[in-house]
């Protein structure tokens, strides 16, 4: 193989037309070229041959084959448009593996999702919800959420949004083996790769080096044409686009260079499953002093618990006997910290009533209590919280989807699907590029993807985090201002309305609807 | 009527366009490199520039134009370079050939290579950047410039990529397919109607080279007030996206002109779109206003 390399530096004038950077072919460079070129068909037969004597560049690799990334490929695999590329699948862990066996009767796990009624519409789009309703899954319809200063409390009724459901609670084993079931359905060519990702590299500018026209991956790797991947296992691939799904702490984003904006919150969170003595159909949150704690149905007569607590406490919470957690949950889903709310603020009756007007809300408007806790189901996990942003979620066959380009704090739920709605929107806007027949890794396809993403996850972002930052000071006036806030939520309608409507993930501000 | 109109004018341009060209050269190669004028062209480049003046008598094409895609020919895969304009544009483009094309030829939209078993030919397809799509939804394309560093660096970046190393390329002209007799199901010239010297001969060149009952997609610049303060003055003035001089406002067409010389070419403009720029998110689309930017789909008279 003959290649020509030529570096010729250009005056240093050209930089008006932005051409610094960018080399002259060589005269030598072109004439071989047009000599080797001569003849049309001579040269194509040459193309061909050097391409088949190559390792196959994969379309794209996707390192990081948990839930988003797999959401990912299973989007790809059904739409008409991307069901024919080649994709490379790159995570080491064990559930990629062998499938792990979902048995009906055991106790759900504690990793569970709750998914918002936009990820359920686009897993029924790909075909991945049938498999998810042959486990365990529970729907909700109602959400109760108060405060332990027993000032505010609200109610949130599906019906309020003319939706059938709030979301649906569903353990995170059950998404990613529902994906992969999904995928097998299909023909999709896919392989999967058991091992890590330890290097990525493009030969950064393309038209720096010129190449003869003997194609092939090594040359379009050295004209920035293909990314190259290499792994622990000493294996190496070539793509067209790398998808960073690889969580919160992403090798993929490392490689590529993206910075990142963000906090610790010094706070754990605690999860675990437990068990009732008759079935919970509602979400309840309780802000705490040191963080909230969620009651999510799991369906069974379980549910599932997230509590966020100081990192000392939760040490002591994860260690102590499990009849003394038990009690400590009910405890702070009852009458700990402070008593239950009264049914209205003091002498705020009257000052929000007149905003109701004739607007139906159909969640029963008293406060309930919980059902209690009987019993530990699973064992008990800490994780520290963190909210952490990627600046740039795309450059040139490089692109970031999930944890990988952000993470929120667990309130809500909303952490995984705003993972989701990346997963989906990629492969829409991958769809699209192929329709007009563009080169999948381009920056110019990738940076929309970005921009339309980018607003979604920071709108969200923020107020989690808002949320976040005003329960966790104990402040006289600012639990009143809160409560207040809580009871305008409450009974403002609209406001109330696109609140759910926004944590539900349709992609709307919540204030300005 | 409106005919008198427009050959009189076209004698106009053409008077005009001859008086400068000499200006625009030297133009061209003041803005191009700091390098004198006489050492500025490769010997290939000379070369090719007097080989071509032979052969005038043949082709539509105006020969400054010709030097002033040479000199900028190595920047066409830079999506940041002077050819931004064109990659912003070319998804908003292949949409809608995308779309008219699978109409014409009843082929399935949903499918990722609706244009296979299709021979189309990309007239004036400079670097490739609108060959290469059309090879990667299937067609059998046909790429030809009438500038030879554009066919060299259309086929070095083709060459790499198995899906677009199929493309054709040659250095010739739409008279000279003719000449040879080829025949394509689709021909498709975009951008290219605004640097030729005989519209209405390329118009013909371009009917002569389709199938009856083939498909023609022509895209150009509208000679309107909006277009000068555009194209012109914003894009080649204000914000540097074009190379000063890429375009001279009297050698634009307006919809109605390219309608009528189509027409005397026995293409019948089926459809006809506009592109809006939204500046708020940098992205083309396609609108009904074809005040500016415009492309239209038409067929040839078929048997």
């Amino acid at each position: 193989m003959n290649r020509v390399i030529a570096r010729k530096v250009v005056p240093a004038n050209n930089q008006i037309f932005k051409l610094s950077r960018k080399k002259f072919f060589s005269d030598e460079a072109s004439k071989a070229s047009t000599a080797g070129a001569s003849s049309q068909s001579n040269q194509e037969s040459d193309g061909n041959l050097s391409f088949t004597g190559n390792v196959q560049p994969y379309d794209i690799a996707i390192v990081g084959g948990g839930m988003v990334g797999m959401a990912l490929a299973c989007s790809l695999a059904t739409t008409p448009l991307t069901k024919h590329l080649s994709v490379a699948i790159i995570d080491s862990s064990p559930a990629l593996a062998n499938k792990p066996c979902i048995k009906r009767e055991d106790p759900p796990d504690p990793r569970v999702s709750t998914v918002t009624p936009a990820t359920i519409s686009f897993f029924k789009d790909t075909g991945a919800w049938q498999y998810v309703q042959q486990h365990r899954h529970a729907y909700f319809d109602k959400m109760q959420v108060w405060d332990y200063t027993g000032l505010g409390y609200t109610k949130y009724d599906a019906r309020d949004v003319d939706k059938e459901v709030l979301g649906c609670v569903v353990e995170n084993k059950v998404l990613h083996s529902s994906l992969l079931s999904r995928i097998e359905d299909t023909d999709f060519q896919k392989k999967i790769y058991h091992s890590r990702l330890t290097s990525m590299s493009q030969n950064p500018s393309s038209s720096s080096i010129v190449v003869d026209s003997t194609a092939s991956t090594e040359a379009s790797y050295a004209r920035g044409r293909v990314a190259k991947l290499e792994l622990s296992d000493g294996n190496s691939l070539y793509a067209k686009l790398v998808v960073g799904s690889d969580g919160g702490k992403s090798q993929v984003r490392e490689l590529a260079g993206f910075k990142t904006t963000g906090w610790k919150y010094s706070q754990n969170a605690v999860i675990c499953t437990v068990e009732h003595s008759a079935e919970n159909y509602c979400a309840w949150q309780r802000f705490l002093p040191a963080g909230p704690i969620a009651l999510l149905p799991i369906g069974d007569k379980f549910s599932n618990i997230v509590w966020t607590m100081n990192p000392e406490e939760s040490s002591d919470f994860k260690s102590m006997k499990e009849d003394d957690f038990v009690k400590a949950v009910n405890h702070a889903l009852d009458y700990g910290y402070g008593s239950h709310p009264k049914s209205s603020l003091p002498g705020s009756a009257g000052m929000f009533s007149w905003l109701r007007g004739n607007v139906t809300i159909f969640a029963n408007e008293s406060f309930e209590i919980p059902p209690k806790v009987v019993k530990l189901a699973s064992e008990r996990m800490t994780f520290p919280l963190s909210l952490m942003h990627a600046n740039e979620y795309a450059s040139k066959r490089v692109v970031l989807i999930g944890d990988a380009a952000h993470t929120v704090h667990p309130l809500a739920g909303q952490g995984v699907n705003l993972g989701f709605g990346d997963a989906f929107a990629l492969s829409r806007i991958i769809a699209e590029g192929i329709a007009v027949g563009m080169d999948i890794g381009e920056v110019s396809l990738l940076k929309k993807y970005e921009a339309e993403r980018k607003l979604a996850n920071m709108t969200m972002m923020a107020i989690l985090d808002g949320f976040q930052k005003a329960y966790s000071v104990d402040f006289g006036p600012l639990n009143i201002l809160r409560a207040a806030a809580f009871h305008g939520a409450h009974f403002i309608s609209p406001l109330k309305r696109s609140i759910i409507s926004y944590a539900s993930g349709e992609q709307r501000l919540p204030l300005f609807s | 009527m409106a005919l008198k109109l427009l050959s009189k004018l076209r004698n106009q341009n053409l008077q005009i366009t001859r008086n400068r060209n000499h200006h625009r050269l030297l133009d061209a190669a003041r803005f191009f490199s700091e390098k004198p004028v006489s050492n500025l062209w490769t010997p290939d480049d000379s070369k090719f520039i007097i080989k071509s003046k032979q052969q005038t008598t043949t082709s539509s094409l105006k020969q400054h134009e010709l030097a002033k895609f040479a000199a900028i020919s190595d920047t066409w895969w830079d999506s940041e370079g002077p050819f931004k304009p064109l990659h912003n544009m070319n998804p908003t483009r292949l949409a809608f050939i995308r779309s008219t094309l699978c109409r014409h030829f009843s082929k399935d939209p949903n499918c990722a290579r609706p244009f296979e078993g299709l021979k189309i030919v990309d007239v004036g397809c400079g670097g490739g950047i609108l060959s290469e799509p059309l090879a990667r939804m299937g067609a059998t394309v046909t790429g030809v410039d009438a500038v030879e560093k554009n066919i060299n660096v259309a086929r070095l970046h083709a060459d790499l990529d198995p899906e677009t190393s199929t493309i054709e390329y040659s250095c010739t002209t739409a008279e000279k397919l003719v000449e040879e007799q080829r025949k394509f199901d689709a021909v498709i010239a975009l951008e290219v109607i605004e640097h030729v010297a005989a519209p209405a001969e390329f118009c013909k060149s371009l009917a002569a080279l389709a199938y009856p009952g083939g498909a023609t997609v022509i895209s150009t610049i509208n000679r309107s007030m909006r277009a000068y303060a555009t194209a012109i003055v914003a894009a080649e003035y204000l914000l540097n996206w074009l190379p000063k001089g890429t375009h001279q406002w009297s050698s634009f067409l307006t919809p109605e002109e390219l309608v009528l010389i189509l027409q005397r070419a026995s293409i019948n403009v089926k459809e006809m779109a506009g592109f809006a720029y939204s500046p708020l998110t940098g992205r083309w689309s396609l609108s009904d206003d074809i005040s500016v930017n415009f492309i239209a789909y038409g067929t040839k008279d078929g048997q």
